[in-house]
């Protein structure tokens, strides 16, 4: 906790919590009314098309007008943006853009650095080592409209490492990548869980939920389950999320 | 040499200063993928400007600037207003804002009387780039004389001013520019007002269409704002080479449209004077055209 | 007084109008309204080239059937160009319209001021075409052109159903067996005549706006297409009607800047009564 915390945000604070989260597109609801405690950890957000996944991130994040409340870390965010990474589904953005994959991670540098002038180099050295870490050290120089979709993604990623948050906010990271990328991507989170950060990651891929995550989400345009994966990824919230889908099974 | 200080340098500095400005600025249009609100902003300044001239009756850039980064600013809320209110898709909001602000322009050049100075619908049709003269060059010496300098028409104090403007706001913020040009809303996550520096840009781009305008007029500002960037964008896949590359080819064309529009004819004796501004857009066309074929290649 | 000329004039406007209502609002409903902008734009240097070519046939300079062939000519190959530098999706629809719009007029402004220094007075009239004059239009010009645009209503009247499903869901036209490209390129086509059918009065540079606004504003009050067209079309006529009207008593008025702030009036009125229905249609 950052020095002058409050002292009912301390040690106890979830590292987001939302309260009456709505949010509406265009008059029409696209979340409602969620409020949920995020646990330290890996959690996953799940649901099917249109549940509000990535809404929910965007809207705690400030990033779509939303009713309600989120707090990290106890805190509103501007308090604690420095402590908060995000990282936007890779379709977001045109990768014809000028711009090498080095580039890119260093824009997660941005607040830390001077306004003017060239990259500081210690800056410049702290986005290498992201890159580094992801397994693209070779690649940085590269402009990104010429990496595969997966390097891609984990130039995201790399970006996200680079702003040392401890909380990370992501969006659909492992969305149509490779099995080199797959694996690069659970090692780095598990990483950072271990190192005591916590991830929120909207995902797709039910198989996977066992295995890698301790938490889960589950929304369908509201809050349908919460919980560690053993109590709340049951097969009755499933089939209320996804309108009892048979075969998404569960289990790896 | 005295009459190529006369009649042929101001308009080539005049070309190649709008040139350079708008080039270096609309590789950010191309970038954000907002290239029609260039051709909205050099529309929409339109009434602005004459309103900021036949208000104050002055043969000054200031109330005509003013007065255009005003236009430019209603435009921009108009548009958004209009894509609320209306559930338009961009493009269509933009058209029918900035048509309205053009015809509002040409309605008030009538009423104002405007046109009997020296501002009238040829300028914004065709630019006025042939009538910018320096009749106090009298020899190469003028270069030097402060009096002599002083006669230089007062539409290139506008251009020169705006011009060093938009080069400090490029190199100052140039890391920010190129993220929010990639990634507006992981900018926004990291705590930057996209809203405000999107708005400055606009202003930025607004200024140098004012300035522009005089020289080239309206239209061909658009050229000059989206030739060079997106012949750059066929070319290049580096940041740096395509906003100094927008800017030179920008340059580049504006001097190559006024040398091959008269001075160029006139030396090899051939009698004709083709629109100097007609010119810039037609070569920034074939800018474009020769950076697709050479991707190709 | 109204005279005939006047008269016929002012119907030709009104038929123009109507004719663009009604295929701006398919154009503004498949997301390409904007397209009018590079189409109008690009119709100049062939405006111009048809202009010296039939005085260099020794024909009459002003007749208006060359000119809008000329037009259409030009417009095409702006059409043509605009998808060659869009194909890769590199550059963005809208930087590629702004590409075409503006390095095509700038050839036709280069061709004017060839054209100028050439004898004759024939080609003092070309600048009409880039803001409209109306009132220099003759009966046989107005004629023309409203024949012009009620023949693309009438092809929209006949293309009503197909047009609609490629509209509404192009997947779903596709599905269903529809020939979406030629349909498109019938929509291309008929935003082609009704922007060359409307240079004469509301000139090149804002005829994008005949084509968008009265279909932006018959969208704020109705419910279902075809109320929509029928009401885009009553309001590009009374704004076309307007604007030759007001052409006709102000000489110097560009008649093009008339039509808009007409056009732009309804519009305004139309986002009024939108929201006192709230926004119930």
């Amino acid at each position: 906790m950052p020095d002058g915390a409050p002292l009912r945000t301390a040690a106890a604070a979830a590292p987001l919590a939302v309260e009456g989260l709505t949010v509406r597109y265009d008059g029409r609801p696209a979340l409602s009314g969620v409020t949920w405690r995020a646990a330290p950890g890996l959690t996953a957000i799940l649901g099917p098309n249109g549940a509000g996944k990535s809404t929910l991130l965007k809207a705690a994040l400030g990033l779509v007008p939303a009713e309600g409340e989120a707090r990290f870390f106890g805190q509103p965010l501007e308090a604690v943006r420095a402590r908060v990474a995000y990282l936007p589904q890779r379709a977001s953005v045109d990768w014809s853009f000028p711009a090498s994959a080095l580039d890119v991670v260093a824009m997660a540098r941005l607040p830390r650095a001077r306004w003017f002038g060239a990259l500081p180099r210690r800056e410049r050295e702290a986005a290498r080592a992201a890159l580094a870490a992801v397994g693209l050290a070779d690649l940085a120089e590269r402009q990104i409209g010429r990496l595969s979709g997966g390097q891609q993604q984990r130039v995201f990623l790399a970006r996200a490492l680079a702003q040392e948050a401890e909380l990370f906010l992501m969006d659909e990271p492992l969305a149509a990548v490779d099995a080199v990328t797959e694996e690069t991507i659970l090692a780095v989170l598990h990483g950072l869980v271990r190192e005591g950060k916590s991830v929120l990651m909207v995902h797709h891929d039910l198989s996977l939920v066992q295995a890698h995550f301790d938490h889960v989400l589950i929304l369908a345009g509201r809050l349908v389950a919460a919980g560690p994966v053993a109590e709340a990824f049951t097969d009755s919230a499933i089939a209320a999320a996804f309108g009892g889908l048979p075969g998404r099974g569960r289990g790896a | 040499m005295s009459e190529f200080l006369q009649l042929d340098l101001p308009p080539l500095l005049a070309a190649m200063l709008a040139g350079g400005t708008c080039g270096l600025l609309g590789s950010f249009l191309v970038l954000r993928r907002e290239s029609l609100l260039g051709d909205a902003l050099s529309h929409a300044v339109l009434p602005g400007i004459v309103l900021g001239f036949a208000l104050t009756g002055l043969r000054s850039a200031w109330p005509m600037l003013a007065g255009a980064l005003v236009a430019a600013l209603l435009a921009t809320a108009a548009i958004a207003w209009v894509r609320r209110a209306a559930r338009l898709d961009p493009g269509a909001a933009t058209g029918l804002v900035f048509t309205g602000f053009f015809a509002a322009g040409l309605v008030l050049l009538e009423v104002t009387g405007a046109r009997n100075a020296d501002l009238d619908v040829d300028c914004v049709l065709f630019g006025q780039l042939e009538t910018l003269v320096w009749l106090e060059a009298r020899g190469p010496a003028a270069l030097l004389d402060p009096a002599a300098l002083a006669g230089l028409p007062r539409q290139l104090g506008l251009l020169a001013g705006v011009a060093l403007a938009a080069l400090l706001f490029v190199l100052g913020f140039w890391r920010t520019l190129r993220l929010i040009a990639f990634d507006p809303e992981f900018a926004r996550s990291l705590g930057l007002r996209v809203g405000g520096w999107e708005l400055a840009l606009n202003l930025m781009i607004a200024a140098a269409a004012v300035a522009a305008f005089e020289s080239v007029g309206s239209i061909l500002t658009v050229a000059l704002l989206v030739c060079p960037a997106v012949a750059m964008r066929l070319l290049t896949d580096r940041y740096g080479a395509q906003i100094w590359g927008g800017a030179a080819l920008g340059a580049g064309l504006g001097a190559a449209g006024v040398l091959l529009a008269g001075p160029l004819p006139a030396a090899l004796g051939a009698g004709v004077a083709l629109n100097a501004a007609g010119l810039i857009g037609t070569l920034g066309g074939l800018a474009v055209a020769a950076a697709l074929l050479l991707r190709r290649a | 007084m109204i005279g005939h000329n006047t008269l016929v004039v002012l119907l030709g406007c009104a038929a123009l109008g109507l004719a663009a209502g009604v295929v701006g609002s398919f154009a503004l409903l498949r997301g390409r309204a904007l397209l009018a902008d590079a189409i109008g734009h690009a119709a100049l240097p062939g405006v111009v080239a048809a202009s010296l070519l039939v005085a260099a046939l020794g024909g009459e300079a002003r007749a208006l059937g060359p000119l809008l062939l000329g037009a259409a000519v030009t417009g095409w190959l702006g059409l043509l160009a605009l998808r060659r530098l869009t194909a890769s999706g590199r550059i963005p629809p809208d930087a590629g319209i702004a590409v075409v719009l503006s390095a095509f007029y700038a050839l036709g402004t280069v061709g004017l001021s060839v054209a100028q220094t050439l004898p004759g007075a024939a080609q003092a009239g070309l600048t009409h075409f880039i803001l409209g004059q109306a009132a220099t239009m003759t009966e046989a010009d107005a004629l023309l052109a409203g024949a012009l645009a009620l023949g693309c209503a009438g092809v929209v009247a006949l293309l009503f159903q197909p047009l609609r499903a490629l509209c509404f869901d192009e997947g779903f036209a596709r599905a269903q067996g529809l020939p979406v490209r030629a349909l498109d390129l019938a929509l291309l086509g008929l935003m082609l005549a009704v922007c060359v059918a409307g240079l004469p009065a509301v000139g090149l540079i804002l005829v994008v706006a005949l084509l968008v606004v009265p279909a932006a504003a018959a969208r704020l009050l109705a419910a279902r297409l075809p109320a929509m067209l029928a009401l885009a079309g009553l309001f590009g006529a009374l704004a076309g009607a307007a604007g030759a009207l007001a052409s006709t008593r102000l000489p110097d008025l560009p008649t093009g800047a008339a039509v808009v702030l007409a056009g732009l009036a309804i519009f305004g009125a139309a986002a009024l009564a939108g929201r006192r229905r709230g926004r119930g249609a």
